[in-house]
């Protein structure tokens, strides 16, 4: 009886340790789901919680996308809540979102595409603006780095939903993106003479 | 391949997901298609920027300290299932499909196939770690015990297809107990058997299983340490108990080895 006391003690604790060294990666996905940092706090902090509830029912190996899970369907949960409640505050920060049309396809004539921009902070608002869940899926792939089976997991899709949501994804990133770089380009050119193409 | 089937194929390329037939399919159509070649260029040199970008974020200090406090309250209780997180299976897979995503039917078709392979990749790795824990049961270890090379060899012979390489590292503290035929995935598979202090180390050999990595993937599955790579047209699975640290230092002394033997010969 001891011994199986210790024995679970022994295996939450190593769930904990594992658990924690993921919070960088259930943070930013929060971040980029919730927008704000003070609602992403919150839903970090209701993922663990749930997280060491149900760690019984765990079973290795991928432990981060389980937890990713987690976040989504408290996240998720949360927008439902408020949708009950009519509460639309949560898009304070989409202000941004309006600066550039970005949920347009690029044009067959502008398909050759600059990626000269290279500013962590413009990437992070260029993917901001994403709409769900093309958001969330480029999220999970670049920033989380997870493979395409574990973001079907975390997501709760098939691959090959995961699959056309990242090519819709970069598509309307590279849009942005080429938007963003443009907009830089013609800033630059006040001064020297046009030479855009 | 079509362009509509490469569009969305490509990312799977740019993120390493593909085998290495598809992955082939994939850079011919792109080779002879401007379009689709222009598209690669410009979702690679996105996918590097944000490769490289420092884009993930740090939990604040008063976040984590709150959370660690949170488990450190928390009751070793047992409770409830979540079982729905867990892997999904084969079926709920290919079920979307019929839910119809953005994809036409034939890039669905094709994308089965690599669904399949990542899928098939798992089963192979939940596979060969019951095969080796099937192989620490009593008297489930050996066929053949000899810690000498050149019996276990010949051993092999018209039992699998392959020639598996056999090496001795006993030098290297990886000492060779024998070898044993094993089934995985239904097809004969060769596994040699090694010993480090008390553990043990069972490598898989076959010509096919799961897709083929040129460097070793590292995985964990219940406890147990996983590395899967492919070298001179073989398969080859590493599983033990012993530490990542230890079971890489395995991986690099068998690498190493079958270099030498393949530019001997």
């Amino acid at each position: 009886m001891a011994d199986d006391a210790v024995a679970e003690q022994e295996r939450m604790r190593s769930f904990q340790t594992a658990a924690m060294s993921h919070l960088d990666d259930v943070y930013t996905l929060a971040r980029y789901l919730m927008r704000n940092t003070h609602d992403a706090e919150d839903a970090v902090q209701e993922c663990y919680l749930r997280a060491l509830r149900h760690f019984d029912s765990y079973r290795g190996p991928a432990m981060k996308p389980w937890l990713l899970a987690i976040l989504r369907n408290v996240c998720n949960a949360e927008f439902a809540r408020r949708r009950k409640e009519e509460v639309t505050d949560y898009a304070q920060d989409e202000s941004l979102a309006e600066e550039m049309p970005m949920w347009q396809e690029p044009q067959a004539s502008a398909e050759k595409m600059m990626v000269r921009l290279q500013d962590t902070a413009t990437i992070k608002r260029l993917v901001a603006q994403l709409p769900e869940p093309f958001r969330e899926a480029i999220v999970l792939r670049e920033m989380n780095n997870l493979s395409y089976q574990e973001i079907a997991q975390a997501a709760g899709v098939p691959v090959g939903t995961v699959m056309s949501r990242l090519a819709r994804a970069r598509a309307m990133l590279r849009a942005a993106w080429n938007g963003a770089e443009n907009a830089t380009v013609r800033a630059g050119q006040t001064v020297a003479s046009g030479t855009a193409s | 391949m079509k362009c509509d089937e490469s569009e969305v194929m490509l990312h799977a390329l740019i993120d390493g997901e593909l085998d290495a037939g598809h992955a082939r399919d994939v850079e011919a159509h792109v080779a002879s298609c401007s379009g689709c070649g222009e598209k690669l260029a410009a979702f690679r040199t996105m996918h590097d920027i944000m490769s490289a970008a420092p884009l993930k974020e740090t939990a604040p200090a008063h976040l984590r300290d709150r959370i660690e406090g949170l488990m450190a309250a928390a009751p070793t209780s047992r409770v409830v299932s979540m079982r729905q997180f867990m892997r999904p299976t084969r079926r709920s897979f290919l079920g979307g499909f019929a839910l119809g995503s953005a994809l036409s039917a034939a890039v669905a078709a094709s994308l089965v196939f690599t669904v399949f392979r990542a899928d098939q990749e798992q089963t192979i790795a939940e596979e060969v770690v019951s095969a080796h824990i099937r192989s620490l049961q009593a008297g489930h270890l050996m066929d053949v015990e000899t810690s000498d090379q050149h019996t276990v060899k010949p051993w092999f012979n018209g039992r699998v297809d392959v020639a598996p390489p056999v090496v001795d590292l006993t030098a290297e503290g990886f000492t060779l107990l024998g070898g044993r035929l094993d089934y995985v995935d239904g097809e004969p598979v060769a596994a040699i058997v090694y010993q480090r202090r008390k553990h043990v180390i069972n490598l898989f050999v076959a010509q096919h299983l799961g897709a083929r990595h040129a460097h070793a993937i590292a995985d964990s599955i219940q406890g147990y340490n996983v590395r899967h790579w492919s070298q001179d047209g073989l398969d080859l699975w590493a599983v033990s108990d012993i530490v990542g640290d230890e079971l890489d230092e395995f991986v690099q002394k068998i690498t190493s080895a079958l270099r030498q033997s393949s530019r001997a010969s």
